[in-house]
């Protein structure tokens, strides 16, 4: 696994990931017959972000100033192990996937901490919000992942024996996810998937759970919670933002496309391009739909964990 | 409950009456008869305070008998610096008891919640006045215990909105209650106004609500015709009956797509911004002006409209007429949407009674309420409009009844521009009578507009109170978010759209 493809994954997550909202927000535009941003507008704004001085008020600590950093670094690290598909992820190795959602974790950690150092109501409601979603939002991806490696094959997650580097980590896992798993468990894999999609919107904070173009701070959930950050701090929070959303559409769309041939450039490739398909689904939902009430988005997410569970459950009885 | 208002004087809608032919009452009877007409059903139009010639302060009360489409002056002189609240028995006089406590310092005795609701200078300087403090910094309504929380929203807004201050004290994510502290945008017109008219007034009436331009103009038209004895002509009354449709049409338009904006709902966002546009722009081809200013003058309209403009308009009123249907028919046919809408912020027809809601917020609780129908004057005299009506009381009641208004509004133009009457657009205006008082009230796109002027021996504004349907609504706002999400807050205050200058003048 020296192969120079190993880079593809993390070089192209940072390089493309801004593009993934200039595709959502087009595909937004062109249902509401609108012109639209450009797909590039993320770019812009991160780099006018950068070249800005941030302002801090007086009631803030360190926490604050430590929170978009902990969050792009948590980030960065995460896709340093997720696979592209059949690519395996440049730092796969065994228990990958605990740790990337625990990195995952981290940066909510740090974000919530951020907004609750403000003092201010809203970034604490929000902080609220943000992590009362994420208590049932995870167990749905983990039950969910499980559901897919068991159904990959034989070395599933539970499966004791000797640890190999880059055996049996996430990056193991999808590489096993061929064209046969499918056929022959595409149910479990499907249930797994919806199950993803809706933790993919939740964590990105997309309709139907949040709304990313509000701006109506009473509403927000994640948006409000980094009201206070400016300039290239904001930056940062962006573009960890653009991140995970890539991360989440890589995580489904190496599920959902089962290319696993010899040469990893075109396992990766295909990869990608799957992942743009989704950010079109990602605005095609977007489209169609409007927010939920928040008292309506636990039940939601309870719907995703139960599509897990039963994935699960008919991996492990099917 | 005997109506001892039965046997009152009472006036219509847009006339004048000599002041020296009203029976002036004592504080006693007054008091009596506010809350005897109040609790027969009558509605507090309108309640204000000026001062007399001796110096002393005269308080009014115009109450509304819809059934009978009366309107009943009352005044009262009062001697002291006090006097006992109407507030406990009335709670339609509480923001007015509060207005006239801090304009003139007079004190109502009794009152459950007395503070600055403008924190505008006392009209009278050597009167013990309420004393003025910056805006927004007063006492706020707190709860307290375990998980309550404090959230204060505004005056700065996170959209491109008017200034408002909102303290929300929360369970959770459940509002136990708001209070809602305005001010901010105070501009002191109806002092303004006093011993006016003169040629700025009908351009402080044009942006006393920059979205009821129209509205204002016409009551303020109104007035201006009754005092002088001036008929404005029938093609006049027509194009100003227009111009407050298409006010309508524009601003419903508009509140639906932002409405279906805040849930996320972005088809219809998107459809709305452009349609009220294009009505906007159907006023600009009325009269050059997208929110109708130049439009109304007193005496009739400023502009005529001839037949190339009438095709034309119809023509435009056509395509927004398809438009608009397939843009807000996708709201009532989407499930996402109609679950946010359904049950958000309601209000109870006897919420509404009680506090004297109007306009469209009134007519979702099912409260067959509309100026067009109850005191028609102008055009509604001659073409009656039928009334929208829902009777949930929620955010979607509130959307449907726009909705159903657009509609009604669009045939209401149509009809008029097909016959519209011949002869002048305008009559030239008379001089003002002395010593009288005249009432005007229009059914503007938000609800009632009230302007009342009283005139002096000269013939000159003693004084000119204008209620917007603001000042009468942004309580029903506050009610309507108890118990509710404090998230759906913005969907609720959408749902109203109440004006912030339209309160504060």
């Amino acid at each position: 696994m020296t192969d120079l493809s190993v880079l593809l994954g993390p070089i192209s997550a940072l390089v493309l990931a801004p593009l993934i909202p200039g595709i959502i927000n087009r595909t937004k535009a062109v249902v509401a017959g609108r012109t639209g941003q450009s797909l590039l507008q993320l770019y812009a704004d991160l780099l006018r972000l950068f070249r800005k001085g941030a302002v801090y008020s007086r009631t803030t600590s360190w926490v604050f100033k430590a929170g978009p950093v902990a969050g792009l670094s948590c980030m960065a690290v995460s896709l340093a192990m997720l696979p592209l598909g059949g690519v395996p992820g440049a730092m796969a190795f065994t228990g990958d996937l605990i740790v990337m959602v625990y990195l995952m974790g981290l940066s909510r950690f740090f974000t919530a901490a951020a907004a609750m150092d403000t003092g201010s109501a809203f970034e604490g409601m929000g902080a609220s919000r943000e992590v009362q979603f994420s208590v049932l939002a995870e167990p749905a991806l983990l039950v969910g992942l499980a559901a897919v490696a068991l159904a990959a094959g034989p070395a599933g997650l539970f499966d004791a024996g000797p640890v190999v580097n880059g055996f049996r980590s996430l990056s193991e896992i999808y590489h096993q996810l061929t064209l046969s798993v499918w056929a022959n468990d595409g149910a479990i894999l499907l249930l797994a998937a919806a199950a993803l999609f809706i933790v993919a919107l939740t964590e990105n904070c997309r309709i139907p759970v949040d709304d990313p173009n509000t701006h109506l701070e009473l509403t927000m959930i994640h948006e409000v919670m980094v009201l206070d950050h400016s300039g290239p701090d904001f930056g940062m929070i962006l573009y960890a933002a653009a991140l995970k959303l890539w991360f989440f559409l890589a995580l489904l769309s190496g599920l959902l496309i089962p290319v696993r041939s010899e040469n990893l450039w075109i396992n990766g490739i295909s990869t990608i391009i799957g992942i743009f398909f989704l950010a079109v689904g990602v605005g095609l939902v977007e489209s169609v739909m409007a927010r939920l009430r928040l008292l309506r988005i636990p039940q939601l997410l309870a719907g995703a964990l139960s599509l897990s569970a039963l994935a699960l459950v008919l991996v492990l009885w099917g | 409950m005997t109506d001892i208002t039965s046997t009152l004087f009472s006036m219509s809608n847009g006339r004048a009456a000599d002041i020296s032919g009203l029976n002036r009452m004592d504080m006693p009877r007054f008091q009596e008869t506010v809350i005897n007409g109040i609790g027969c059903g009558l509605r507090l139009a309108a309640m204000f305070a000026h001062e007399t010639d001796a110096g002393a302060l005269r308080l009014w009360a115009i109450l509304a008998r819809d059934s009978q489409s009366e309107l009943l002056p009352l005044y009262t002189d009062c001697t002291g610096e006090s006097y006992p609240s109407l507030t406990p028995q009335c709670p339609q006089a509480h923001w007015f008891e509060r207005e006239i406590f801090e304009q003139w310092g007079l004190r109502p005795m009794g009152h459950p919640w007395l503070k600055p609701i403008r924190f505008q200078s006392p009209y009278r300087k050597h009167a013990a006045a309420a004393p003025t403090t910056p805006i927004g910094v007063t006492d706020f309504f707190q709860v307290s215990g375990e998980e309550v929380h404090e959230v204060a929203v505004g005056p700065v807004h996170a959209g491109i909105i008017e200034p408002g201050h909102f303290r929300f004290q929360c369970h959770g994510e459940t509002v136990l209650h708001l209070e809602i502290s305005l001010g901010y945008q105070h501009r002191g017109v109806e002092r303004r106004l006093m011993n006016g008219p003169d040629s700025r007034s009908i351009h402080y009436m044009e942006t006393l609500a920059g979205d009821t331009t129209v509205g204002h103009a016409v009551s303020y038209c109104q007035i201006m015709e009754a005092l002088s004895e001036t008929r404005a002509p029938q093609r006049a009354l027509a194009v100003r009956g227009i111009g407050l449709e298409l006010e309508r049409i524009a601003n419903h338009i508009g509140d639906l797509g932002a409405l279906s904006g805040d849930v996320g709902f972005l088809p219809t966002m998107s459809y709305c911004g452009r349609i009220r546009g294009d009505a906007l722009n159907i006023t600009a081809l009325l009269c050059g002006n997208r929110f109708g200013r130049g439009l109304v003058c007193p005496g009739g309209a400023g502009f005529d409209l001839d037949s190339a403009r009438q095709a034309e308009l119809l023509r435009r009123l056509d395509a927004l007429e398809s438009d608009a249907a397939s843009a807000v028919n996708l709201l009532w046919k989407t499930s996402s949407v109609m679950a946010r809408f359904e049950g958000t912020g309601p209000l109870t027809p006897q919420v509404c009674n009680e506090i004297g809601l109007v306009g469209f917020a009134a007519r979702a609780c099912g409260v067959r309420r509309d100026i067009r129908q109850d005191f028609p004057s102008g055009i509604y005299e001659y073409a009656r409009i039928p009334i929208s009506t829902q009777d949930s009381g929620d955010v979607l009641a509130r959307a449907y009844v726009r909705w159903l208004e657009i509609q009604r509004a669009i045939a209401f133009i149509r009809e008029q521009t097909a016959k519209l009457p011949d002869g002048p657009v305008r009559e030239p205006l008379g001089g003002l009578a002395a010593n009288r008082l005249a009432v005007s009230l229009t059914e503007g796109w938000r609800g009632e507009i009230c302007h009342v002027a009283i005139t002096d021996d000269q013939g000159r504004f003693r004084h000119y109170k204008i209620c917007d349907p603001s000042f009468h609504n942004w309580f029903g706002l506050a009610l309507a978010l108890r118990e509710q999400q404090i998230s759906d807050f913005p969907l609720c205050n959408k749902s109203f759209n109440l004006s912030y200058c339209g309160h504060d003048l």
